[in-house]
């Protein structure tokens, strides 16, 4: 009797688009939602493009020559696919600017996302299983920091970097994103370690394990999906930041988004550099997205304070 | 926060007995542990806020104790004050304007099966840089309709609804019948008789902006009452002007220009030149002067100066709601799939509309989320500058200022770190609230 009516009530909300009520509804009211049903799909449809067309300009810019660039819109390749070329991405890659900054982009971007990982893991296990005086109020400090603005620390950060000879290297821009990913990698973290059962834990310390063991064999496998997240987040953080490494790094050590900025000032002049610049930057973070949705959304999700 | 007074704080929140250790650690290895990313913390995070905090109370050189000038340069100064201002204007409209769309976006997707499709297109922008966002706005917002495709979708619209003029430039030659008007509009000389041929011959028209029905020029044949002529470019390339107010063979029509008869200042007749440039009018145009309206001769329409001074934050605005506005769907969605259906469906059992429903029910529902929404993309439109520092061309930077990147003007490239540290002052200050409603949020939880 109790699973006739769960079943029931669990049916009634399903009809979706009025199919169970249609018999009783009036030809007009159905073919009214049949019209809002089209003007629906027409509208998510013209939103759509709107929200593809400006990413498909940058990629067909990118794949014409200058020539062609000075000479009409993007949109002009429908009618002459044959004149796309790669020539652009060649000459990029030839440009040891561009190639520079992009290998310095990666080796800003993996140290600053595993260090803040391995850093926020070891806090945020202390702060959910051991106990210390003082260790939620210490918690709560980190917490509070989570929505501090990057602008308070710039100038006194680059004045720290300056006298102890950091400014303008790889390390001060790695070290300035570490100690700006930490409030919300311990945040996460400590939450997410928090709800690992009790018993897990007790019985690896029954088998002898250490802390540090238990903390590598049995926190970190166990915190995967949250270290998932709190790593793309990071990550993808990192590669697209260029106000930090615009003020940090130097000719030598700054990455993709600044080497690209210094162009931006002859827009125009210079699309031939732009496009596929901005487009090879775009390339990583496009990857990593589609590649982990999932992780991907729950992490700009719970780190969007920043 | 020194360990300190940390430690020593009387009324700490009680250790859960739950979550109580269970290795017996000492304090030294929690110590341990902690140490990496406290020292990281209080070096790049808490000692900016503080030093930050000081050097807003010195002068530029930082020797000299200035009280609040610093402070008092953030309404005074003009480049903080039009950044003060445009910040008011972004986090009024950026949030709300991405929370809504969010928001009609989550519904909306409910009712297609391709809804996550949908989703996945709206919510790509997140991945990519601002840098990124900002290159690809640029080109969207070339002023040139034959760059930018903002100006040409935008042009393209204008022109459907909007006659676009068709003879830019045109004008009489040598020995015309035809003066100027005054407003760009050309007439006769000499008022026109029924009967007569008249010839409208003008010159100036660049070969490819001759309109594409444009056929060669034909000189009309008398009429009896009426008035019958030709109006044609009365010049070809290569070739001069041939017979001077006469029609040669390679000359072309000005297919489709407007010819009005004027007779004591008022227009009695009108009409429109065939492909051949050939028109005709009636008898009533009997003793009027031929004119040739302003419109025919307009400088073509090229759309809106996006990045110009007035409408530069807007268009900027417009980019960041582009990026965000998947965010703030994602969020919504969630929220939405949280919502009993029962709920909704009993609304409609009552009667009510799909708007009602959306009104009345979901929207209040939703509240909590949207609020949050709001309130992070807040935060987060307070901190902007890669989109206005990439998307704003050097001449209208100064009109689209925001405090981000005053802030980065004047701490790197004027050298007044005291004002600079003064404006990061005020951006913390107004996180605060939140930094605060986070620590209650959370304190409730730990204690837990």
């Amino acid at each position: 009797m109790t699973a006739d009516a769960s079943s029931l009530t669990k049916a009634a909300p399903e009809p979706r688009a009025g199919t169970a009520g249609a018999g009783r509804r009036s030809l007009g009211s159905r073919l009214a939602e049949g019209v809002s049903g089209g003007l629906v799909r027409v509208f998510l449809i013209v939103v759509g493009l709107f929200w593809l067309v400006p990413t498909i300009g940058l990629l067909l810019s990118s794949l014409r020559t200058p020539e062609d660039m000075a000479a009409s819109g993007w949109w002009k390749v429908f009618t002459e696919p044959s004149r796309l070329t790669f020539g652009a991405y060649e000459e990029l890659l030839k440009n040891d600017d561009i190639t520079t900054s992009l290998v310095n982009t990666v080796l800003i971007t993996v140290p600053a996302t595993v260090l803040v990982v391995v850093i926020g893991s070891l806090a945020g296990y202390a702060f959910a299983w051991m106990e210390f005086p003082g260790r939620d109020w210490w918690f709560l400090g980190v917490v509070g920091l989570l929505v501090v603005p990057v602008q308070v620390a710039l100038i006194p950060i680059a004045e720290l970097f300056g006298e102890i000879g950091l400014f303008g290297s790889i390390l001060g821009v790695i070290l300035f994103h570490v100690g700006f990913g930490l409030p919300f990698a311990v945040f996460l973290l400590r939450n997410f370690f928090a709800e690992i059962p009790r018993e897990l834990l007790e019985a690896a310390r029954l088998d002898g394990a250490g802390e540090l063991r238990l903390f590598a064999r049995v926190v970190m496998p166990l915190g995967g999906p949250a270290i998932a997240s709190l790593g793309i987040f990071q990550f993808l953080w990192v590669w697209n930041d260029m106000l930090v490494a615009l003020i940090f790094s130097d000719s030598g050590s700054q990455p993709i988004t600044v080497a690209l900025q210094t162009q931006v000032r002859q827009f125009g002049n210079n699309i031939d550099v732009l496009a596929p610049g901005a487009f090879i930057s775009m390339v990583i973070p496009l990857a990593v997205f589609f590649a982990f949705q999932r992780q991907f959304v729950s992490g700009v999700m719970a780190g969007a304070v920043k | 926060m020194t360990p300190a007074s940390a430690a020593g704080a009387p009324s700490a929140p009680a250790a859960p007995k739950s979550r109580r250790s269970v290795t017996g650690t000492r304090k030294a290895v929690a110590a341990l542990f902690l140490l990496p990313a406290l020292v990281l913390l209080g070096a790049l995070v808490v000692y900016p806020i503080g030093y930050s905090l000081v050097r807003s109370f010195y002068d530029q050189s930082g020797d000299g104790f200035a009280g609040f000038d610093n402070y008092r340069a953030l309404f005074t100064d003009d480049g903080i004050r039009t950044a003060l201002k445009n910040n008011v204007i972004w986090v009024v409209f950026a949030p709300t304007v991405a929370t809504a769309l969010g928001l009609i976006f989550a519904v909306l997707t409910e009712r297609v099966r391709w809804g996550t499709a949908f989703k996945l297109v709206v919510f790509m922008p997140m991945a990519i840089s601002m840098l990124a966002a900002g290159i690809i706005f640029r080109l969207v917002y070339d002023q040139d309709p034959d760059k930018g495709v903002a100006n040409a979708v935008w042009v393209g619209v204008h022109d459907t609804f909007a006659q676009s003029s068709a003879f830019p430039k045109a004008h009489p030659g040598r020995e015309s019948p035809l003066r100027a008007a005054g407003g760009g509009a050309f007439i006769t000389k000499e008022p026109v008789r029924t009967g007569q041929v008249v010839t409208l011959p003008l010159v100036g028209v660049a070969p490819d902006l001759m309109p594409d029905d444009a056929e060669r020029a034909v000189a009309a044949r008398p009429e009896d009452g009426k008035i019958t002529g030709t109006t044609w470019q009365d010049f070809t390339r290569g070739k001069g002007v041939g017979k001077l107010g006469g029609v040669d063979a390679s000359e072309l029509g000005y297919a489709g220009m407007k010819i009005e008869a004027v007779k004591d200042g008022k227009v009695v007749a009108s009409t429109t030149a065939a492909g051949d440039g050939t028109f005709t009018l009636p008898a009533a145009a009997d003793g009027a002067q031929l004119r040739l309206p302003a419109d025919n001769f307009k400088e073509p329409y090229n759309g809106l100066d996006w990045l110009g001074p007035s409408l530069v934050t807007p268009a900027i605005i417009g980019s960041y709601v582009w990026m965000w506005a998947g965010f703030a769907m994602v969020l919504i969605a969630a929220g939405l799939a949280g919502v009993p259906r029962e709920l909704l469906e009993a609304a409609r059992v009552d009667g009510a509309n799909e708007w009602q429903v959306f009104r009345r029910v979901t929207v209040p529902l939703l509240a909590p989320v949207l609020a949050v929404v709001t309130v992070t993309l807040m935060i987060n439109v307070l901190k902007i500058f890669d989109l206005v520092f990439i998307i704003a061309p050097g001449s209208s930077q100064d009109d689209a200022n925001v405090l981000a990147l005053e802030l980065y003007r004047k701490g790197f490239s004027e050298d007044r770190p005291g004002v600079a540290s003064a404006i990061s002052v005020f951006l913390l200050l107004l996180v605060i609230p939140v930094m605060w409603f986070n620590i209650r949020r959370l304190r409730r939880e730990v204690r837990r």
